[in-house]
């Protein structure tokens, strides 16, 4: 359980640290809180030859408005900052909710927003709550920065569309002003990955029907990803659980459903419908 | 390739040159031969190695020592004081919060995290601050007891300050100091 080598560097601005991205290339592994990755530096399922750890780089934490009913949250602020966040849990409360539910207590107090995301687990709870938002994430690279639209950023196991001189350094998430939102996941132990996780955020017309939603699916295939089919199939629908039934379903479809000991294809498949109802109903209740 | 590190464990400065994929949990137990954190998964499963990084509860088999550098970190040893345990060691010793004692560190460590940010826990609450730490022996309920019996006797000496929560502080600054480069190569 001892890491192999690495060269390590711990670059005191964003700059230096981009520099050594372009130096190394596919070489380097970004480090932000290491929940992910020190385990699989320890397993060896990766062992590159050199670490640039964002730790020193002092301006990547924070959570502030931006003016425009957006929230703009460094790619360095832990789960646990986000729990605790005042104006997350006024303004946007599907990522403390989240948050509450990654991992542990001591994985919260060091996972980061940004390392979630970058890392792209299949099963990680973060990219389905930034999926549900519609949020966009922020590649600062060389010569720019680039927002990445979060239904484009997850490419595939492990996989983002970022490129190997980029860096995640900001995600952008809408103030939920008239919006109802839920996170919901099933797991064999609370600390667990999700063999299900399911994130609705959704804005009701006064009439009750649905005007708008986002939705975000975890745990279920390769990728994180967003069932635009099934937001389609829920707008101008009523939401009652006959209405919510009838769609839930279908949020596999087209889908390669993973199995494993946890669960087979055909009961992830099934939990995928009854948690987006169940999430569904938590966020018109919320 | 080693680097310079300086870390302050249980308030004590110590300067040492580690290689970067050193764990912290093994500069704690090898390097700096303090014993009590204990090695249990090694995958960051089962929270036996769990110590405080800056006042926070972290499995140190997760961090890389020279991510520690610049900041503090308590262990089980940085507890008692005096030879005299504190609340939450007491605790545990009354209520029979261990069997086999291994776990125990850790979740002394995750304790203390849980009864900062609430003083007045309740046992589904306890039971969620513990998730990260596995016990083998006691079925957890002692522990559940051990931590209530901690929160009662922090309570009673600090009246006032049991209504403070206080909220994770955003790291804007973590570290004060030069930018590391290899001591040597």
């Amino acid at each position: 359980m001892i890491p192999s080598k690495f060269d390590y560097y711990s670059p005191a601005t964003l700059q230096e640290a981009l520099s050594l991205l372009s130096e190394y290339g596919d070489d380097a592994k970004v480090l932000a809180g290491g929940q992910s990755l020190v385990s699989l530096l320890k397993l060896r399922l990766a062992s590159p030859r050199c670490l640039v750890d964002l730790g020193s780089i002092g301006n990547l934490s924070y959570i502030h408005e931006d003016g425009a009913d957006n929230l703009l949250i460094g790619a360095m602020t832990r789960y646990a900052e986000i729990a605790e966040s005042k104006l997350i849990a006024e303004k946007c409360p599907l990522l403390r909710q989240t948050a509450l539910v990654v991992g542990d207590v001591q994985v919260r107090n060091r996972g980061t927003l940004g390392g979630s995301l970058a890392h792209a687990d299949p099963a990680g709870d973060m990219p389905a709550a930034i999926l549900a938002l519609k949020a966009d994430l922020k590649a600062t690279g060389p010569k720019r920065d680039r927002w990445i639209k979060s239904e484009d950023f997850f490419l595939g196991m492990y996989a983002t569309a970022l490129e190997a001189n980029e860096i995640l350094t900001e995600v952008r998430v809408p103030v939920l002003n008239d919006r109802q939102s839920a996170y919901l996941k099933a797991a064999r132990r609370p600390s667990d990955f999700a063999m299900v996780g399911i994130a609705v955020c959704l804005k009701r017309a006064k009439n009750g029907t649905c005007e708008d939603v986002g939705l975000g699916v975890t745990g279920i295939t390769d990728k994180p990803y967003r069932p635009q089919h099934v937001e389609a199939k829920l707008r101008g629908q009523k939401l009652d659980p006959a209405a919510i039934g009838a769609v839930a379903q279908s949020i596999t479809e087209g889908i390669d459903v993973n199995g494993n000991i946890h669960a087979s294809p055909e009961f992830r498949a099934h939990l995928a419908g009854v948690y987006l109802s169940r999430a569904i109903q938590a966020a018109i209740g919320s | 390739m080693k680097f310079p590190v300086e870390i302050t464990v249980n308030g004590v400065k110590r300067r040492s040159e580690v290689e970067p994929r050193l764990l912290l949990v093994h500069y704690l137990r090898d390097v700096l031969e303090i014993t009590g954190t204990h090695v249990g998964c090694e995958t960051g499963i089962c929270g036996a190695c769990t110590v405080h990084l800056d006042d926070e509860a972290v499995k140190s088999c997760m961090v890389l020592a020279v991510q520690a550098d610049g900041c503090s970190v308590t262990t089980v040893e940085g507890l008692a004081s005096d030879g005299t345990l504190d609340d939450v060691q007491q605790g545990f010793w009354e209520e029979h919060g261990l069997q086999c004692g291994y776990c125990t560190p850790g979740l002394l460590m995750s304790a203390h995290d849980l009864l900062r940010k609430s003083p007045n826990p309740s046992a589904e609450e306890i039971r969620r601050a513990i998730n990260g730490n596995l016990c083998r022996c006691t079925g957890y309920q002692t522990i559940v007891h051990s931590i209530q019996n901690a929160a009662q006797k922090m309570r009673a000496k600090k009246p006032a300050a049991a209504k403070q929560v206080q909220p994770a502080k955003l790291r804007t600054s973590k570290r004060k100091r030069e930018q590391r480069r290899p001591a040597t190569v």
